[in-house]
């Protein structure tokens, strides 16, 4: 198939396959930008399950990307653990004081249940509404924060770093509770009618810890939590590096990694090798002050360097488009998109940095 | 260069602690701790800062380096210590946002340098500004995560110069890493790209500040 016939679930699937769909698949990971559309607060509007699905399908509509993504923040997660969720008019919302205040709180803590927390049902909600609308013609991407890297908003960076490596015990036991709750959550998700979950896991970045604790930890994690989770999943390092440790993340049985504008796509894919599919890695805060000119060029460079072959979804290489990243390039992006992106890539082949 | 330097940020990035320990008790036996501190720990800092911009460390090895360090140093060269360095009045904060790695990373490298600054904590901007004009602030270092939190900076640094006071803001953290103009354009003078570099930007601006 050559022309721009495929559904954006055809096309999805078709690179994840590593082939070559009609065209590069765009992820454009909008989500406070629904409350633009709908001309709410950030707040207002992620405090209703229908407005953030009336908005992901306004942002399908405008931008014309491969997929719906009802990730509303990840302090969501958080607040199933008793923890609290503070906005901003211009950012995304960010979780409160931390529910673990001393290691020793681990001890008595207790994984929270899906269904008696009232913020992931409104996730569950917004799912099934998009699941009614796409049906299976686009993919439907719900998240999940890696039990590895939850610690972060449940105790504070560095008091997990401490723990870590001073309390492997405690350590332990909080990645047990963390891995019962994040596959009971994925898992939710998927019965809800999400089409794959994004594994949200910078800690196991490069960026965050060196990869002899990663394999020791991240990754065994990985492998224990993505196993039990029932449909494909995307690791997704949130602008952490991963360039020296794909192969290990490909291990751990997951389909996709997301990948970090401070590495290079080239050789990203190349040490992919086949095994998984890159989804990167458009600088979003970079983006904020791009001309269109600079979106197409951006997209060109990236599609140049990992589109041929499939294994590649562009998308920012965060995970979520700031909020002060203008419309305007948006639509570039889109377009440079429907321009460039269409297999073949012969342009590709003669492409210099 | 000190020849201890190399086996001594080995140690650190392997967090062998006792490793660290004797070389810079082996250091001690022919230097003065501010010697010590100056051509061991401050260099081996700087690698490993260095280091993780390039990638090849992680923010746990700077994060436990930096802590070890500076317990090193606190034990060799109280606070009260003469040799502390004559600094310009400092101050460290996170700005909005609530994730302080990056500040107590930099808080720990330069104190592990020689430094002594006020640690702020986590403050909004007119808290901020109220407090770094009645301390006399003259090097302010921002720490921010978010994006939200780095374009607030710009308020910070107008706020400040409408209050007449002489003050360097320093910025760091990741959007500044992720966009290299950004420090310009919010109105800071500088950016750290990792936390030993504000121990070369503060010693710079020391010389601008006399």
């Amino acid at each position: 198939m050559t022309s721009a016939t495929m559904t954006s679930m055809q096309r999805v699937l078709t690179t994840l396959g590593h082939q070559e769909p009609d065209q590069v698949p765009l992820f454009l990971l909008t989500t406070m930008h629904g409350a633009k559309e709908l001309g709410m607060s950030i707040e207002q509007y992620f405090s209703k399950a229908e407005h953030v699905a009336q908005g992901q399908m306004l942002l399908l509509e405008k931008y014309r990307g491969d997929c719906v993504y009802p990730f509303f923040h990840a302090s969501i997660e958080t607040e199933a653990w008793g923890g609290t969720t503070l906005f901003s008019p211009e950012g995304p919302p960010v979780c409160g004081d931390p529910i673990i205040t001393r290691p020793t709180d681990i001890e008595t803590l207790s994984s929270p249940r899906v269904a008696d927390s009232p913020a992931l049902q409104k996730v569950l909600a917004t799912i099934r509404e998009l699941k009614q609308q796409v049906a299976d013609t686009v993919p439907i991407i719900g998240v999940a924060i890696s039990p590895f890297s939850l610690p972060v908003m449940q105790m504070g960076f560095h008091s997990y770093i401490e723990l870590m490596h001073e309390q492997p015990t405690l350590f332990d036991r909080l990645m047990q509770l963390n891995e019962e709750f994040t596959v009971e959550w994925a898992n939710a998700q998927l019965e809800a009618g999400a089409t794959a979950i994004c594994y949200f896991d910078p800690v196991s970045s490069t960026t965050s810890v060196p990869r002899g604790l990663y394999l020791k930890t991240g990754q065994q994690v990985a492998k224990r939590t993505l196993a039990r989770i029932k449909g494909p999943t995307a690791t997704h390092l949130a602008s952490g590096r991963g360039l020296s440790i794909v192969s290990d993340i490909a291990d751990t049985g997951t389909a996709v990694v997301g990948v970090s504008a401070l590495e290079d796509l080239a050789e990203l894919k190349k040490a992919a090798a086949g095994r998984v599919t890159l989804l990167g890695n458009l600088n979003g805060v970079e983006m904020r002050r791009w001309t269109p000119q600079q979106a197409e060029l951006e997209v060109k460079r990236a599609i140049a360097k990992a589109g041929r072959g499939g294994g590649f979804v562009l998308a920012d290489n965060h995970g979520e488009i700031p909020w002060q990243v203008p419309e305007a390039v948006l639509l570039a992006i889109r377009d440079a998109v429907a321009r460039w992106g269409r297999y073949p890539l012969t342009w590709a082949a003669d492409w210099k940095d | 260069m000190e020849t201890s330097v190399a086996p001594f940020r080995e140690a650190l990035e392997s967090l062998d602690r006792i490793k660290a320990d004797n070389i810079f008790q082996q250091v001690l036996v022919k230097r003065t701790p501010i010697e010590a501190v100056e051509q061991v720990v401050v260099p081996a800092l700087e690698q490993i800062g260095a280091a993780w911009h390039a990638g090849e460390v992680a923010l746990s090895q700077v994060y436990m380096s930096g802590r070890f360090c500076e317990e090193l140093v606190d034990k060799t060269l109280p606070p009260s210590d003469p040799d502390r360095k004559h600094q310009p009045r400092s101050a460290i904060v996170v700005l909005s946002d609530y994730h302080d790695l990056g500040k107590r990373m930099v808080y720990s490298v330069m104190r592990a340098s020689g430094f002594e600054l006020f640690d702020y904590g986590r403050m909004d901007v007119d808290a901020l500004v109220k407090r770094a004009v009645s301390d006399k602030i003259r090097v302010l270092m921002i720490s921010v995560l978010m994006l939200p939190s780095a374009l607030k900076v710009r308020e910070v640094c107008s706020a400040l110069k409408k209050n007449g006071a002489d003050v360097k803001v320093i910025v760091g953290g990741a959007p500044f890493l992720f966009d290299s103009e950004l420090w310009k354009e919010v109105g800071a003078d500088a950016m750290g790209s990792s936390a030993s570099q504000a121990v070369t930007i503060v010693e710079r601006m020391m010389g601008e500040l006399q």
